[in-house]
């Protein structure tokens, strides 16, 4: 019997004209797991997130995510699942309480302030809840875009390099809050990472993309074991590089 | 599609309710403009009106003609810039993978737009009546069709230009201040429809402003109602709105496929 998946992928592709920024890929990401897409720039990874978030259409390919096929019936799904990315803002003269207050109204969050207390403590933003998100260091805004993801509990969670522009104790610290959700809600985490300590840390399941393709899946163990390699940080020179599994280089 | 949801369009007009309760110079340059024409023209006005008969008839008709323009150019702009601070603030990609739909993108559009028109042209009405004496609610009941009509048409063309930046990218922002003005002449503000040339009138005709203005004018020197003028800018406006919330959507389904809501911005 297949194993219910919450995120299943087949044969997607995304096309700009002659440019496959995706090709053909298929996977699936099982409830309470945590996966990794990896990848050099260009491989693929944001494209197949914002095709996961119903932002980008794509050229041929199914997507069911909870059940649903995506982006059909992605305003099913949306208020399930949430995003966060360095790359993505919020307004910028608007406080940081106006902002998650109103994406918490926006995912029909109740106990609005209840869940902004909640997130302010866990992740330590409590303190400029006040301040125009315009005004905080890229840190203090990575730490907000995930309050900001947090707020509706998704069952899904996505991440675009969650612990960007973060000090090593504040990405700590943002591990830590974000496995402590994880054992808590029982969510499914998809996260887009260079951080290859991070994902060796957080994840069981990576799928390496390399120009649009799946070049290897696996665990994170069962990758550095294949490529016969110390660490993921090698495993993922490797396979940015072309380089086979089992290949030896002089 | 899911229903509309009342809570999400009221969750974003918060966000822009927030941004305007924020500064007070914004609420300020809301009402700026919309006064300072009206203090020109009511200088215009009063000189005019020792020297033109038409002006002895009815003194208010350039303040009204400006006015009204104002509640068309603020309901325009009222809509398209907001929407472009999403644009500015990279938030468009955020708002579209929460749970809201376009539609609901362009109710809340639409409500900001009228917040900010009633603001804008409101104080400027007000301040009329001790600078002037004129008293824009003398044009009556007709007041609410032509103010309606006009709203209307400014949040149809206002669709159109947000869909145009969504689709070329900012380099097209300036169409929004441009639009408005290039459909000026054709509307018959200041002078009935019969002064243009033969061959534009046709092409006045087509816009629901012009019937307004000529409902306008009908109201202040015939003092009759023209219903069916109204009628018309309705018919006209239903057309126009429907090719601009249409128009929205496709640019926002065309950027789903090229990708170009992950990087909107500057």
């Amino acid at each position: 019997m297949t194993e219910y998946a919450v995120i299943r992928v087949e044969s997607l592709c995304k096309h700009y004209g002659s440019v496959r920024a995706v090709d053909g890929i298929s996977f699936s990401v099982t409830p309470g797991a945590t996966c990794a897409l990896l990848g050099g720039n260009g491989a693929g990874k944001t494209t197949t997130i914002a095709m996961l978030l119903g932002l980008l259409l794509p050229t041929s390919g199914q997507i069911r995510i909870l059940g649903e096929e995506v982006p059909r019936h992605r305003q099913r799904v949306l208020p399930r699942m949430n995003f966060s990315s360095p790359y993505m803002d919020l307004p910028q003269r608007l406080t940081v309480a106006e902002n998650l207050t109103v994406y918490a109204r926006l995912y029909g969050v109740r106990r609005i302030r209840e869940r902004l207390d909640i997130l302010g403590r866990d992740l330590d933003i409590a303190d400029f809840f006040k301040r125009p998100y315009g005004s905080l260091s890229a840190g203090q805004k990575t730490r907000v875009a995930l309050a900001k993801a947090l707020l509706n509990e998704p069952e899904i969670l996505l991440l675009d390099e969650p612990t960007a522009s973060l000090d090593p104790d504040t990405a700590d610290r943002m591990r830590r809050t974000l496995t402590d959700y994880q054992t808590r809600s029982g969510a499914t985490l998809l996260l887009a990472s260079h951080n290859m300590s991070e994902v060796e840390r957080l994840c069981d399941q990576v799928i390496m993309l390399r120009a649009g393709h799946i070049v290897a899946t696996g665990a994170p163990r069962e990758l550095i074991h294949r490529y016969g390699r110390k660490d993921m940080e090698e495993v993922f020179l490797d396979i940015a590089r072309g380089i086979q599994s089992g290949e030896v280089i002089a | 599609m899911s229903a509309i949801s009342l809570r999400r369009i009221s969750a974003l007009a918060l966000r822009y309710l927030y941004l305007l309760r924020g500064s007070w110079i914004r609420v300020l340059e809301l009402a700026y403009w919309p006064t300072v024409q009206m203090i020109l023209w009511g200088f215009i006005t009063q000189y005019l009106a020792g020297h033109s008969d038409v002006l002895n008839q009815a003194a208010g008709l350039l303040l009204s003609g400006v006015l009204l323009w104002d509640v068309l150019f603020r309901s325009q702009l009222g809509l398209s810039v907001v929407f472009f601070e999403e644009l500015h603030s990279r938030n468009l990609g955020q708002l579209f993978i929460s749970p809201l739909q376009p539609l609901e993108l362009i109710l809340a559009l639409i409500f900001i737009s009228l917040v900010r028109t009633l603001i804008g042209v409101g104080i400027a009405v007000a301040l009329a009546i001790p600078f002037y004496g004129f008293n824009l609610f003398t044009l009556g009941p007709s007041l609410i069709g032509f103010f309606f009509n006009l709203l209307l048409m400014g949040w149809a063309i206002g669709l159109m230009v947000a869909a145009l930046v969504l689709r070329y990218g900012m380099g097209a922002e300036s169409i929004a201040w441009a639009a408005i003005f290039a459909l000026a002449p054709l509307c018959g503000i200041y002078y009935p429809v019969a002064t243009l040339p033969g061959w534009l009138q046709p092409l006045s005709w087509v816009l629901p402003a012009s019937h307004v203005f000529e409902g306008m004018r009908a109201v202040l020197l015939e003092h009759t109602f023209r219903l069916d003028q109204l009628l018309y800018a309705l018919l006209l406006n239903a057309g126009y709105l429907s090719l601009g919330i249409g128009l929205f959507l496709a640019a926002v389904h065309q950027a789903r496929e090229r990708g170009s809501l992950l990087q909107s911005g500057e």
